[in-house]
């Protein structure tokens, strides 16, 4: 579930990139929600690199992860010293080729980076909406990225690829539209949270409701729950290591000091490490959207919404081809849940891959820099590109 | 035989020839992916492959095959009856723990079944074991007896009454001896249980749709 880690800029780059915005539903076609709500106007913000070739065959969409973006690679500007968050995959020459395919990068409804979220203005009132923003669903993400594909006139998508909450809007994707997407790459992820995952989720919207700033969400126009999205932001921080990688980037070290301070200041490098997440967290993050987007994780099960109970049911009408990828430290969507779907999609005679890498950086492996992932990706997509030339 | 320039070992060869373009076929331990990926490439097969390796995974996938992760006594399980044309288990049977369940998990998935496995009834090994006083060690089988992977002891004649016991039938088969690092080799005719380092098998269930049926007994290639 994590989601967004910075890069120094490596390699070629896709360049200056820029963040675009497609509003729709608006008040005369409003988006039903999975809750039943009417919803509008909704804006999603998107990224696009590379060019659409002329028969739209090479279109790639990627799903950023719990609090990522649409800003997946190059810069905004020349002097923007950090790319976008998967500048190391995607690029020319790299996994994800942007000489040969047309990238798209999604950001969801419900987030805080451009699209409408519970920080956006509700038309009715002309304030935040708050907690009005209804609750939706990784399927409600999914079919508002439906309708940001036709308006780019994209029908066919070569590959959906995403980490984590990403993956779970990749395999949504080929659940719901299964005759739109030739292939997926679902990464570290899971087709239903368990109850070790929700039991973190839950910890960390506590963080955030039980911070006194939090004022039932409404806090725009004042201080904002900064400790409580802090403390948030550190649960998921440990959760998206290891034991191995935390004993090997801090073990029992101490920061700055050679002796305990026997008082409650970070004494140990781990601690500190956590406190400079959480703080820089509340810089980009908007509370109330995390609070609404683990909800939607927390929800998402794709064999009770799509197979009446049975993940073997689910995956029945699904027509991509797949690349599973697990890593071996990822102790918050651990191996056995992708054997899971592997097993599924066989049942189902779908063409799929599945590798566990062996990583001991835990679940953020998948956006950490690692070649044998970038060779994974690269191969699997040009199998797939000559699959459909032929 | 095939080889059109390219460099598949002798034996895979053989097997590539026994089978249909255009078929379905899953490798069992299909290491990195070079049957597959000759099958894929020359006849049009809808491969898919399962290795426990991870660093052969990747290579696999990378050379875009169609490869699963994991052990192949629990990966077979998960498949439709009768979902591939073609199992192959390439050179693996006398490392399998269970032998017997595994060909028969093959059977059920699986229209046809190919096996190949080192003879261990080839002269040499019985010389070595008559005259030597210790357990052979070979080309084909170079290991001691503490490292070996190789857990299972069978010869092409063992095989032909696993089959007969179990009721398949054997479709084709070939006994061969490898040379030239196992680029080449040949088929042996004569005394093949005391000649040939290597048996290959293609095996059915005893009774097949008459469309399925796989004519030409006892060719080994085309």
């Amino acid at each position: 579930m994590s989601e967004y880690i910075e890069h120094d800029r490596v390699g070629k780059s896709v360049g200056q990139v820029e963040k675009k915005l497609y509003t729709f539903a608006e008040s005369s076609e409003k988006m039903v929600l999975e809750n039943g709500t009417h919803f509008g106007p909704i804006t999603l913000a998107y990224e696009t690199c590379g060019r659409l070739n002329s028969d739209r065959t090479n279109v790639i969409l990627v799903l950023h992860a719990l609090t990522g973006d649409s800003h997946m690679a190059g810069v905004y500007s020349e002097e923007d010293a950090k790319p976008g968050w998967w500048d190391i995959m995607i690029g020319p020459g790299k996994g994800m080729d942007t000489d040969r395919f047309f990238v798209v990068c999604s950001n969801i409804v419900g987030g805080c980076m451009g699209s409408t979220g519970p920080s956006s203005i509700n038309p009715e009132t002309g304030k935040p909406y708050g907690m009005d923003f209804p609750v939706l669903t990784m399927g409600d993400m999914v079919r508002a990225q439906k309708a940001l594909m036709d308006h780019l006139g994209i029908k066919k998508l070569l590959s959906v690829v995403g980490g984590s909450v990403g993956g779970m809007q990749v395999l949504e994707w080929c659940v719901r539209y299964p005759e739109m997407v030739c292939s997926a790459i679902p990464l570290a992820t899971t087709t239903k949270h368990s109850a070790l995952a929700i039991a973190f989720n839950e910890v960390a919207r506590q963080a955030i409701m039980a911070d006194p700033n939090w004022c039932n969400g409404e806090y725009y126009s004042g201080k904002k729950p900064d400790l409580g999205l802090a403390v948030a932001r550190m649960i998921g921080h440990i959760t998206y290591l290891s034991d191995e990688s935390m004993r090997q980037k801090f073990g029992r070290r101490l920061q700055d000091q050679s002796d305990f301070s026997y008082g409650f200041k970070a004494d140990f490098q781990v601690e500190s490490y956590l406190r400079y997440q959480g703080s820089k967290f509340v810089e980009r993050f908007d509370a109330n959207s995390f609070l609404y987007i683990t909800k939607a994780a927390d929800y998402f099960d794709l064999e009770q919404q799509h197979g009446g109970g049975s993940i073997v049911q689910a995956f029945s009408g699904v027509l991509a081809k797949f690349l599973v990828v697990s890593f071996t430290s990822d102790w918050l969507y651990p191996t056995y849940q992708s054997k899971t779907m592997v097993k599924a999609m066989k049942k189902n005679g779908i063409d799929v891959s599945f590798c566990e890498i062996e990583a001991d950086c835990g679940h953020d492996a998948f956006l950490l820099p690692n070649e044998r992932l970038t060779r994974l990706i690269r191969g699997f997509l040009e199998g797939v590109f000559n699959d459909i030339g032929r | 035989m095939i080889s059109e320039g390219e460099n598949t070992r002798y034996d895979l060869g053989i097997i590539a020839s026994w089978i249909k373009p255009e078929s379905r076929v899953l490798g069992l331990g299909c290491g990195e992916g070079e049957l597959l990926y000759f099958l894929k490439t020359k006849k049009q097969v809808k491969e898919t492959g399962i290795e426990i390796k991870e660093e052969r995974v990747r290579t696999c996938i990378e050379k875009g095959l169609s490869v699963l992760q994991g052990d192949i006594n629990e990966e077979i399980l998960d498949y439709p009856p009768d979902y591939f044309d073609y199992v192959i288990l390439s050179q693996t049977l006398q490392q399998v723990f269970e032998p017997e369940s595994l060909i028969c998990s093959m059977m059920k998935i699986g229209k046809q079944a190919i096996v190949s496995f080192p003879n261990f009834c080839h002269w040499r090994i019985r010389m070595q074991l008559l005259f030597s006083g210790n357990v052979p060690v070979t080309k084909e089988l170079p290991y001691e007896w503490y490292n070996t992977p190789n857990i299972r002891v069978l010869s092409i004649n063992d095989f032909r009454r696993f089959a007969e016991r179990l009721n398949f039938r054997i479709l084709k088969e070939a006994a061969i001896v490898l040379r030239d690092m196992n680029q080449n080799g040949d088929i042996v005719t004569t005394y093949p249980n005391l000649f040939a380092s290597y048996g290959i098998f293609m095996i059915a269930k005893q009774k097949l749709k008459k469309n399925d049926e796989d004519k030409g007994m006892g060719n080994e290639t085309s």
